[in-house]
């Protein structure tokens, strides 16, 4: 049992951490702040999850959004899939155990994973739009927003969904907003069995460990903690009772990383790109610099008018 | 020699002789047409640079934010497309690669210090001029593909992410050259006096002519205004 986060004090109080806190802003140098924040992180341990919603439900009410009710086409999955207005998703997969020949009911509540490393805010054009804060959470500026889409193309995760309304990105907050003045996320707070928990990102690993302990005690020789190095790091992790292979958690990646071509198209193209269209403009100064302008002669337009004389003669 | 003469020679290209002889080289329409491309892709340069490099963003103050760049630069991008085409199709015979521009590319050293009179003689288009042609088109078809691609207002449920990231990266490489094509071809056009004026007023000097695409003058003076006109109605 971890112990929740405990109902904080209904008064006043200033949010812990803001602008000042900023270690990265999307398409700006930031100075990060001398002293990073204690990381927070949420555990999330899909070994616990009984699959009720209560998260969704919880993420709905508190960021007040209004997902669309859609038609029951015999799955579980409610919605569909991640929207500007569902944040977080269980996904439910049927997986049989080629070991056991168990059939395991898998459900892997999908949502942002606040990477040390963000994709999106490394493929944002948009000055401040996405902003990461020294405790690990990646937050969305929405007046910022331009609704480029480029965050999709960065998130390794399949993430950010596009407001058709607003024109501009969504996605889990890690309830920042919460978080700031001592709460922990919605989610977390409605999980009935635990399945999430919030803490310090310290404190998750520790708590992670134990769950994993006993999981292996039980048979789940390879369960484990998700929490990918390709990104840094996470700040929100899984426990997974198959930590081998998390593709099977409705296709949580195996290692995810920033796309090498999202690394290229922001990395050298940018710096490329400038320098070849600055040196084809200077070349062309230079040119004309050195050699001056080509000018048609005198000559040239006696010989023309021999030419044209020629034909009306 | 007569099919020579017609696909050198250009729609409505007449000489009038005179004291400078002048050379009627671009109709109105397709004068228009030129500008309405030239246009569309500068405002495409300047709002697609702004969301290319953070440092450029402020460009997108010209355009009134972040938000209206990016709902408006597609939309440049389709007016770009089908005027280019106009101009693809109005001009793409008179760049087909004939055997002096090879010569005179092999004489770039020529052509860069000045020194035309060591130049072949040329038709409408110079080797150069028909290098900006046929990479802008290639460019414009890879642009606007990859365009599309990344149109995520209205095509985002066509593509996959991978697919959607690999256009982004096409699609920015292919505008960094279209944008040195670019400046290649203004600057020629700068460098090269009473250039302008032709794309500008549609005429040349006969000196120009004589200058810079003698093959061109001469096609012209050798045919007779009025067989002209026949020629290009019974066409």
């Amino acid at each position: 049992m971890f112990p929740p986060v405990p109902n904080p004090s209904t008064g006043p109080q200033s949010p812990k951490f803001g602008e000042k806190d900023l270690m990265r802003r999307s398409a700006s140098n930031v100075t990060p702040p001398a002293e990073r924040q204690t990381e927070v992180a949420k555990l999330i341990d899909v070994s616990k999850c009984i699959g009720c919603k209560a998260c969704q439900a919880a993420c709905i009410e508190w960021n007040d959004t209004h997902p669309e009710i859609e038609e029951n086409v015999g799955v579980f999955e409610n919605p569909h899939d991640l929207t500007p207005d569902m944040f977080t998703l269980m996904r439910f997969t049927e997986w049989e155990n080629p070991e056991t020949n168990n059939l395991e009911w898998l459900i892997r509540k999908d949502g942002c994973m606040h990477c040390e490393d963000p994709g999106c805010l490394k493929a944002c054009p948009a000055p401040g739009a996405i902003v990461q804060y020294s405790n690990g959470i990646v937050d969305f500026v929405h007046e910022n927003c331009i609704g480029c889409g480029y965050c999709i193309k960065g998130c390794p995760f399949n993430i950010p969904r596009i407001s058709q309304v607003d024109h501009t990105a969504y996605k889990c907050t890690l309830c920042s907003d919460r978080i700031a003045v001592g709460q922990g996320p919605a989610c977390a707070k409605a999980c009935p069995t635990q399945a999430i928990v919030y803490g310090t990102k310290e404190e998750m690993k520790k708590h992670a460990e134990g769950r994993i302990t006993d999981l292996k005690s039980r048979g789940f020789a390879n369960a484990g903690l998700y929490d990918p190095p390709g990104v840094g790091g996470t700040h929100v992790m899984y426990v997974l009772h198959h930590a081998d292979k998390p593709e099977i958690y409705a296709g949580l990646p195996n290692n995810p990383t920033i796309s090498p071509i999202v690394e290229a198209w922001k990395g050298m193209t940018k710096y490329a790109g400038l320098a070849v269209m600055g040196v084809a403009a200077v070349t062309g100064f230079l040119h004309y610099m050195v050699n001056g302008p080509n000018r048609v002669t005198e000559e040239d337009e006696e010989a023309a008018e021999r030419l044209t004389g020629d034909r009306s003669s | 020699m007569s099919t020579n003469t017609e696909s050198d020679a250009g729609k409505g290209n007449r000489v009038h002789a005179g004291k400078p002889v002048t050379v009627d080289r671009y109709t109105g329409g397709a004068r228009i047409n030129h500008w309405i491309t030239a246009g569309s892709l500068v405002l495409l340069a300047l709002s697609g640079l702004s969301l290319f490099h953070p440092r450029l963003f402020f460009l997108s103050a010209l355009f009134g934010g972040g938000q209206l760049v990016r709902a408006i630069h597609p939309w440049i991008g389709v007016v770009l497309f089908f005027s280019f085409l106009g101009l693809f199709l109005r001009f793409w015979k008179l760049n087909l690669w004939r055997r002096e521009d090879g010569t005179w590319l092999a004489r770039s050293r020529d052509v860069l210090t000045a020194h035309d009179e060591r130049l072949p003689e040329i038709g409408k288009y110079n080797a150069g001029q028909k290098l900006v042609f046929w990479s802008m088109s290639i460019l414009i078809i890879v642009l606007i593909t990859s365009g599309i691609v990344i149109w995520d207002e209205y095509f985002a449920a066509y593509t996959t992410i991978e697919q959607k990231r690999w256009a982004v990266l096409i699609h920015s490489i292919a505008a960094i050259l279209a944008i040195c094509v670019w400046i290649t071809h203004v600057y020629a056009a700068i460098w090269v006096k009473g250039t302008i004026r032709g794309m500008v007023r549609g005429s040349v000097t006969g000196g120009w002519a004589w200058r810079y695409h003698r093959k061109w003058l001469r096609e012209l003076v050798a045919k007779p205004a009025a067989k002209d006109e026949k020629h290009t109605a019974a066409e």
